[in-house]
């Protein structure tokens, strides 16, 4: 009787543990498809992000073909979209972005890891970090209220004066100081992108083994030569792609720019004018936009910068996951 | 001693090189910082001004009248909060994937490389995403579209937080724990979040401090109300957007509203990401 009992209740516990071991290959099946599932649907939003732009810009894209990336005109009344104003503005403020935030952010980079004292040195960089979190519409709100008067009475002037017989740069810095413009948005872009390339490349500053650093200083070398020789060599590739990073950020940016460019569709030499981006455009109009094919020409824009930071931003990532795998190596 | 004199004269000159280029990087420091200081002291400055009760009772006014950003708080955290509940699951559960069933997954690279596409990609563009897909398909705009439009900069942000921090966890404890015969999605739950769950939260924070100032993909999903408005169906005020078009307007009370607005966001946007930082270093102490 009791041995019956004891191998009923052994029984029961095979069967038990045999069910349990069931239920929890099943959980897991679950479980893993749940995260396969979440997993696939960054890939789905990727992909439908890409479909509904194509979608929504067909009727643009095929009622103006090629014509809407090489003519400038933009006049909803009329129903003619060309969208070069809006490219062209969104190139030379990013570029004009790029060419001081790149040397001003690699000198501020610098500073914090050669120079900076070691009690500052951490302060500093979580303030930078920090700073790279605050949001554009702030700098958009400086921008305007408080930086575009002060460039209109004070910096513009001065530059249209001292180059009005130079020749090139008259035509560059022409006309009346409108305070908002192309320069001030490249400026607003400027201070915005800038805790990124701070922040990234003095990550990338410190992936340089101290040995190395350390050699070059023990055969004698200033602190620029280690820098230009040592440092920038070893982390070049991390660089270029934390600036792509940051050109990325520039060229997709919205509302700081909203703020300052002027909405203007037209290009004009200088770049003391008012103009657009492509975000601004969008911005600005579509909220507005009345008719199939002004609708149909925004979203097309907005196809044109996914394209654009797409590939900007898929170069930056490949570098520094290049830059990644030398350092796991 | 001619050697000596060429020597003399390389060394000055490499000496006033490195003494130039590091006061230029000095320069460049002053310059970056003391930028970015006078942004926050005149934010502040023109923020305190109008910085009083009203702001979080009162509606948003009409030209010219008193008023506050009372809907337009609302209306932030209702949107806020709503995308946080669709992209944490979603996004944490994607990191998992990555980090934990599909380590050597042939797929995952491609995600990870995607999803940093995401985490970087043009607002503007997302929200145009959400106005083709959800916007024009109800026929109207919606508080619900703008926090679906937020989820969507959420997601990206979640994913590669809980998968870093879930790589971090030491393969050891899951060995541990597999060598008890627990089940893989148990050792996840128990071993991998418990591990890393401050990192998880911290990255939580970060994609909330990120779309607290989203402006750009809220523009034509939410829209704008001026009213007090907690139904989802119907345009939704925001704080980002309240800002946007105030600062644009000509009328003094509106300007005086947005500086006020834009201190707020940024105060709450600092105050996220102080958090953020103080929960992971505190998960690395521990680590």
């Amino acid at each position: 009787m009791a041995e019956l009992s004891v191998e009923t209740s052994f029984a029961s516990e095979v069967v038990d543990r045999s069910r349990a071991l069931k239920r929890f290959a099943f959980t897991d099946a679950f479980f893993r498809s749940l995260t396969r599932i979440c997993a696939i649907s960054v890939l789905v939003i990727l992909g439908a992000i890409m479909f509904s732009l194509v979608e929504g810009s067909w009727l643009a894209l095929s009622t103006f073909k090629l014509d809407f990336v090489t003519t400038e005109a933009w006049n909803p009344v009329t129903v003619k979209f060309g969208a070069i104003s809006p490219i062209y503005g969104t190139v030379v403020t990013s570029f004009l972005a790029m060419l001081i935030a790149v040397p001003l952010g690699l000198g501020i980079a610098i500073f914090l890891t050669e120079l900076c004292p070691p009690l500052l040195r951490r302060p500093l960089g979580i303030a930078i970090e920090l700073l790279a979190g605050i949001p554009s519409i702030i700098y958009g709100i400086w921008g305007l209220f408080i930086f575009a008067p002060f460039l209109q009475s004070h910096v513009q002037p001065f530059l249209i004066e001292s180059f009005a017989n130079v020749p090139v740069l008259n035509s560059v810095f022409a006309g009346p100081p409108y305070g908002i413009g192309i320069l001030t948005a490249s400026l607003i872009l400027v201070i915005m992108i800038l805790p990124f390339i701070v922040a990234i490349t003095r990550d990338v500053f410190e992936t340089v083994p101290t040995v190395l650093r350390e050699s070059a200083y023990g055969l004698g070398c200033t602190t620029w030569e280690v820098t230009r020789n040592v440092v920038l060599p070893f982390t070049r590739v991390g660089v270029i792609g934390g600036c792509m990073l940051a050109l990325g950020r520039a060229l997709g940016e919205t509302m700081a720019i909203t703020f300052v460019i002027g909405n203007a569709h037209r290009i004009s030499e200088s770049i003391l004018a008012p103009g657009t981006t492509i975000s601004a455009t969008i911005a600005n109009e579509f909220a507005e936009a009345v008719g199939d094919v002004y609708f149909s020409a925004l979203i097309a824009l907005g196809l044109i910068l996914f394209f654009i930071t797409f590939i900007v931003l898929a170069i930056a990532r490949y570098m520094l996951l290049r830059l990644e795998r030398q350092a796991g190596n | 001693m001619a050697t000596d004199v060429r020597n003399m004269r390389l060394y000055r000159r490499r000496s006033v090189r490195n003494r130039v280029y590091m006061g230029l990087s000095i320069a460049a420091a002053g310059i970056g910082l003391g930028w970015l200081a006078i942004i926050l002291g005149t934010l502040v400055v023109k923020g305190v001004v109008g910085l009083n009760l009203a702001v979080f009772t009162e509606m948003t006014p009409p030209p010219q009248a008193a008023g506050g950003l009372a809907n337009a708080i609302v209306g932030s955290l209702i949107m806020t909060g709503l995308a946080v509940l669709i992209g944490t699951p979603i996004g944490t559960l994607a990191g998992t994937y990555m980090a934990e069933y599909g380590r050597y997954d042939k797929l995952t690279p491609v995600i990870r490389f995607i999803n940093d596409i995401l985490l970087s990609a043009p607002s503007i563009v997302i929200g145009l995403f959400i106005y083709e897909v959800l916007v024009t398909r109800m026929g109207h705009f919606s508080g619900l579209a703008g926090a679906v439009a937020l989820a969507v900069i959420v997601l990206p942000v979640v994913v590669r937080t809980t998968e870093d921090m879930l790589l971090l966890v030491p393969n050891t404890l899951r060995e541990a724990a597999a060598a008890l015969g627990t089940p893989t999605w148990h050792i996840v739950a128990k071993v991998g979040y418990r591990a890393a769950r401050a990192g998880i939260i911290t990255g939580v924070l970060l994609a909330v401090a990120r779309v607290t100032g989203e402006t750009a993909p809220l523009l034509f999903t939410a829209l704008n109300n001026q009213f007090w408005s907690t139904n989802l169906n119907a345009p939704m005020p925001s704080l980002p957007v309240v800002i946007f078009q105030f600062a644009l307007s000509p009328y003094e009370n509106w300007r005086e509203l947005a500086w006020t607005g834009a201190l707020l966001i940024t105060l709450a946007v600092l105050s996220l990401s102080v958090l953020a930082r103080v929960l992971s270093s505190k998960s690395g102490g521990e680590r």
